[in-house]
Parts: structure tokens; sequence; C-alpha cells
């Protein structure tokens, strides 16, 4: 395994029953990196995404993240990355700032180091006005802007988005996409899954996965070329119709 | 540990901002009491009675007139014969009927000893006995006085008989069936709600990914409602003995110890339902109908188990609730100690760690 690996996936498979969700992928991610994962929907990336944050056994195959194993070492996996699910999850009944408090507190930030970030976040969020309003209150593009923020609240080494921007306007998207970019400058591994193919133009490489594999992998320039088009929507229409 | 607290702080959160958890942990118990409280009286008045004089001498006129002098009873009417008595009752027509012996005063002064029935409809066993307790102090009065007059001792027998509910299974026997049921709701429910709740959100993903164990997010879960139902148990404690006056013989220790080890058993099953059900929904009506609904019908809270048909008998053996309703019963009510109770106290235990055990192990294979 390369140093500058932060993920490290080979021949990766999960089936449910005879139903191989993913089957035989194979890439790397390296470390500072912005890695779109598109696909589909159904096409097995959340699937994929929860062998490498550890909450999904793999069927078979071998993945690195953070330098440990998915199969032996899920827990200290658990520490070194971010998460945000696909189900927008904060808790509603509780505010901004109960949020914030109480996600630090499961990773163990200490109550000075909690007090600091809330303040950062806060800031950088501009959500002085509401920081004591239930998150319930809040629009949906806010809600994920908090939820991306509080899944970089200990600082890990690499932060796993699955479809952050699933239903908002097009505003709000281009204003997350400007937070990915600072977090990935701050040397944060960005691993992001994403039907939208135009979301895919913003990452340093993208993979293209279809019915559980990946059929294509190389920066969206080189992806263009290759298929001789020029967006990303027609890289994956060529794609999907094989 | 911090991480702890920070966790229980945030369950309460959830328990205090959301008024169905906040109804059914405080209002159901108060509700529940209140409806209980209604219907124990301890002060009667004005209660219709017929009385059924087969000596019709100066002795029972003089008590009949005592009688119908007190505030607390008004006669109704006066009956003929022994098959009247059940005919009125029926009818609902009196409370209480009283019945002389024939030669009533003959016997006072011959025998020193004369017998009178005091019957009582005891549907409502409270007033039952609140009735029977007030004709009885009447009568004892009236006895006083005639003894002082004439300088001959003599004792009125009465006789009290309860119609309808000849076990007096009053009030004071609810009370541990409703404990249990406020008990099993608050642990197994809403337990297994709030863990069903974070999985229909998704923050259970988002608790799994972070670093703490899955064991310290169930304990997290359920200590708040362990709290809760701790405060149940002695608020209901409580209540059985300052309103329904009920007071418990048995060691107060040993209650609590009971109470704890059923909590336990009852968030195990909570636990066990959140792993079988995907959502709130569905745990609360697994809840409902598969835990609540055995308590209520199997446990010999409402009905009796000895008076079920057998499969009934048998299948009620594996409901916990009825052996802790054995257990309260007998502490509560009779003040026995751990040695009557041991072999009850073990099946509880048992079940306890077999509950314990099966969604330990649920809780994990759901995590693959
Ligand atoms: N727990 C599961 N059991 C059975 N099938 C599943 C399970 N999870 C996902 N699948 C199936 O695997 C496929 C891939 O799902 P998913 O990874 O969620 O796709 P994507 O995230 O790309 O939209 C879908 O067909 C889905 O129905
Ligand atoms: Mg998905």
């Amino acid at each position: 395994m390369k140093k500058t690996n932060v993920i490290q996936v080979e021949d990766l498979t999960k089936m449910f029953g005879d139903f191989k969700a993913v089957n035989g992928i194979t890439f790397e991610v390296k470390k500072g990196e912005i890695f779109g994962f598109l696909g589909a929907n159904g096409a097995g990336k959340t699937t994929a995404m929860k062998m490498l944050i550890g909450i999904s056994i793999p069927t078979s195959g071998k993945a690195h993240v953070a330098g440990f194993d998915v199969f032996t070492q899920a827990e200290d996996i658990k520490k070194n990355i971010g998460y945000m699910s696909q189900k927008f999850a904060l808790y509603d009944d509780l505010t901004v700032k109960e949020n914030i408090s109480f996600f630090g507190g499961i990773y163990g930030l200490t109550k000075a180091r909690i007090k600091e970030k809330t303040k950062e976040l806060i800031e950088d969020l501009g959500l002085q006005e509401v920081s004591n309003q239930l998150v319930g209150s809040l629009p949906l593009g806010w809600k994920q802007k908090i939820s991306f923020s509080v899944a970089l609240l200990h600082e890990p080494k690499i932060v796993f988005l699955d479809e952050p921007t699933g239903g908002v306007d097009p505003i709000t998207r281009r204003q997350f996409w400007e937070m990915i970019y600072k977090a990935a400058h701050d040397g944060t591994t960005i691993f992001v899954t994403t039907h939208y193919m135009d979301e895919a133009e913003y990452c340093d490489r993208v993979s293209i996965m279809v019915n559980g594999k990946i059929e294509a992998l190389n920066t969206p320039k080189k992806l263009k070329e290759q298929f001789q088009v020029d967006n990303m929507n027609d890289v994956f229409l060529k794609l999907a119709r094989g | 540990m911090k991480r702890f607290v920070g966790f229980i702080k945030k369950e309460f959160y959830h328990i205090f901002r959301d008024t169905r958890s906040l109804f059914i942990l405080f209002g159901m118990p108060i509700v529940q009491i209140l409806l209980f409280g209604f219907a124990i009286t301890n002060e009667i008045n004005n209660v219709d009675m017929a009385i059924l004089d087969h000596s019709k001498d100066a002795t029972t006129k003089e008590i009949i007139n005592k009688i119908s002098a007190s505030k607390y009873f008004s006669i109704k009417q006066i009956l003929e014969r022994e098959t009247d008595i059940e005919a009125v009752f029926k009818k609902g027509k009196v409370k209480a009927v009283l019945n002389f012996e024939t030669d009533f005063g003959k016997n006072l002064i011959k025998n020193h000893q004369a017998t009178v029935q005091i019957i009582t409809d005891a549907t409502d066993p409270n007033t039952a006995n609140t009735i029977s307790n007030y004709i009885n102090s009447i009568l004892q009065n009236h006895q006083q006085e005639q003894n002082k007059a004439i300088h001959i001792d003599y004792v009125i027998v009465p006789e009290p008989r309860m119609v309808y509910n000849p076990e007096l299974k009053s009030v004071y026997m609810f009370v541990p069936g409703v404990m249990t049921i406020i008990l099993m709701l608050v642990s197994a429910m809403m337990t297994s709600i709030s863990i069903t709740r974070e999985k229909e959100l998704g923050t259970m993903e988002i608790l799994l990914v972070s670093p703490i164990k899955p064991f310290q997010v169930i304990i997290g879960k359920v200590f708040p409602y362990i709290f809760l139902s701790v405060i149940n148990a002695v608020v209901i404690v409580l209540l059985s003995i300052f309103i329904f006056k009920m007071p418990v013989q048995g060691s107060l220790f040993l209650l609590a110890l009971e109470s704890v080890l059923f909590i336990i058993s009852a968030l195990a099953l909570g636990i066990l339902i959140s792993t079988i059900s995907a959502t709130q929904q569905t745990a609360m009506m697994i809840s409902l109908m598969g835990l609540m609904l055995p308590v209520i019908l199997l446990s010999g809270f409402i009905f009796p188990i000895s008076s079920m048909p057998l499969p009934l008998q048998v299948l009620s053996n594996i409901i916990p609730a009825k052996w802790f309703i054995i257990i309260l019963k007998g502490i509560m009510l009779k003040g026995v100690g751990l040695e009557f109770i041991w072999k009850e106290t073990l099946i509880l235990l048992g079940m306890t760690i077999l509950f314990i055990g099966l969604s330990v192990k649920k809780y994990k294979i759901r995590l693959e």
C-alpha cells in the first residue's frame, strides 16, 4: 500500500442473498483528493460506502481506509473518518448548538474544544441568529451545511458524503461545494457520492458505477476526452447505454 | 464517561421536548391513579339499604331507628322473605341488607348473644367494606349504651357477608397490576420507540459510524428510562400509600430490588423489539400487542389465572409480568420476604438474562 493512498480498495464485493449490490470494485483515493463516486440510483454507491466506513461487512475483497483494514480494524477507521449520510441526520428536536456539542462529545472532543468549534462553525455558516433554534425549524439547505460541518468537527482525515446535496436548490449546492473545496484545501480527503452529473465537474477524479461495477474512473477532463463528449452527463449517458 | 453524560443529556432533551413521551411517562401514571382514585371512596353518605327483620321486637326496632337516624344510611325497603334479599340486590336498589335473626331481642337477654347479618354488594368492594364497618360501629354503639343501662353484658354478633365479589378483589389488588403496566409501558415501549426512532431518522447510522460502541449507544438510550421507571415506581408506591391508603407490608428495599429487576427485563424486551422493527409505528404496535395486551389479559391482573382455560394458564407462565405481579402482591399485600418469592424472582431473573442475551445477539446481527 502506497503512503499517499488513504483509501485502497481491491475487488470489493457485497452480496445481498444472490444479488451482487457491489461487484468487485477496485480503486484508490489519494490524500487530499476530492473523489467523486458517481452512479444512478441503485448502482451500489451507498452499499460500497457503508463497507468503507465500517458499518457493513464486505462479502469478499480487500479494503483499507486511512491505513486500516475494514474487516478487522473498523474501530480505528471510525476514529479517522467523518460521515454524512444520505438520509439527512441531525437531531431535529435539538438546537444547532446542542447538536454540535452532542456530536462533538461522542467524538471525544473536550468541552473547551467543543465551545471553540461551535463558535467557529456558527460564524462560518452565519448562524448567529438561529444557533438556539431547533434544527427542525431550519431549511434543508442549512441543515445539510450544518450536517457537513458536524461531520468535520473532529477533523477527520477522510470525510464520506453520501449524496450531500440531494433535494436542494442550485445556489445552495454551489455553496455546499465551496465548503467541500475549503475542507479539501485544509487537507481533508473527500469521498462524495452523487447522481448529479454536473457535480462531477467539481471533483478531482470520478468513478462511474453501473449496476455494482465501476465502469469508468479518471479525471473529468480525461473522461470527456475518452468518450469524446463535452460534459459529464453525456459521459454518463454513453456509459449507461453500454 | 463524559460521552455518556452528553448522550444522556441528549436523551432527556428528546423526552422533554416530545409531548407524546411526556404524556406516557407522566400523564399515564396520573391518569391511572385518578381512575383508581375515583373508584375508591372512603366516605359514604345516604347509602340505600333494606332490612329483613325476622324478630320485629323492641331491640331491633331501636337499632333500625338508630340506623335510619344516621346520615350515612337511608332505609328504602322492609323485606319480608329471605328470597327478597337477592331480588333487591339484583335490581341494584340497595347497597346493603341487614338481616336480623328470629327472636333477636329474646336471644340477647337469654343467651347474651344475638346475630345480625350485614350483607353488602361487593362489586365495589371498598364501599362494601366501609358500609359494613359503619353499620358495625352503630351496632357496637347501641350495645354499649344498653349494657350500661341494664347491667347485663351481651354481644351483638354481626356477620358481614359480601355478595358478588367474595374474595374482596379490591383496589389493593389492582395496585400491583397498575404498577406492572406502567413500568412495562415506560421501560419496554418507550425504549423500543426511542431506539427505533434513531433508526428511522438515520441518526443511528451516524452513531454507529462514530467511535461510540454499539453497546454504549444502547446503554445511553436505556439509562434515562431506567431512571424514569424508578421514579414512576416510587411515585406509584407513594400514591398507593397516601391516596389508596394501602400499607406496604413488606420490605421496601426488597420491593425496590425486585422492581429494578423487572424494569431491566422490560428494557431488554424493549431493545429486542427495537431490533425487529424498522419504524416507530411498528415498535409501538409490537409493544402494545405483544407486551401490553398479554400483561393486561394473561398476567392475572384483571382475570384470575386460575379461571383461565388450561392453554392460557400455561401461556401465562412465559409472561414476566405474571411473576412480577405475584412478587408485588407478596411484598405489598402479604408482607412476605424473599424466602417466599425466591422462585418467582429466580424465574424473572432467568427471563431477564435470556432477554438481554437475545437482544445483544440480535443487535449485533443488525450491524452487519
Ligand atoms: N440491506 C439490503 N438488502 C438487500 N438489498 C439491498 C440492501 N441495501 C441495498 N440493497 C440493494 O442494493 C442495490 C444498491 O443499493 P444502494 O447501494 O443503496 O444504491 P445507491 O446508493 O447507488 O443508490 C439496490 O438495488 C438496493 O435495492
Ligand atoms: Mg445511495
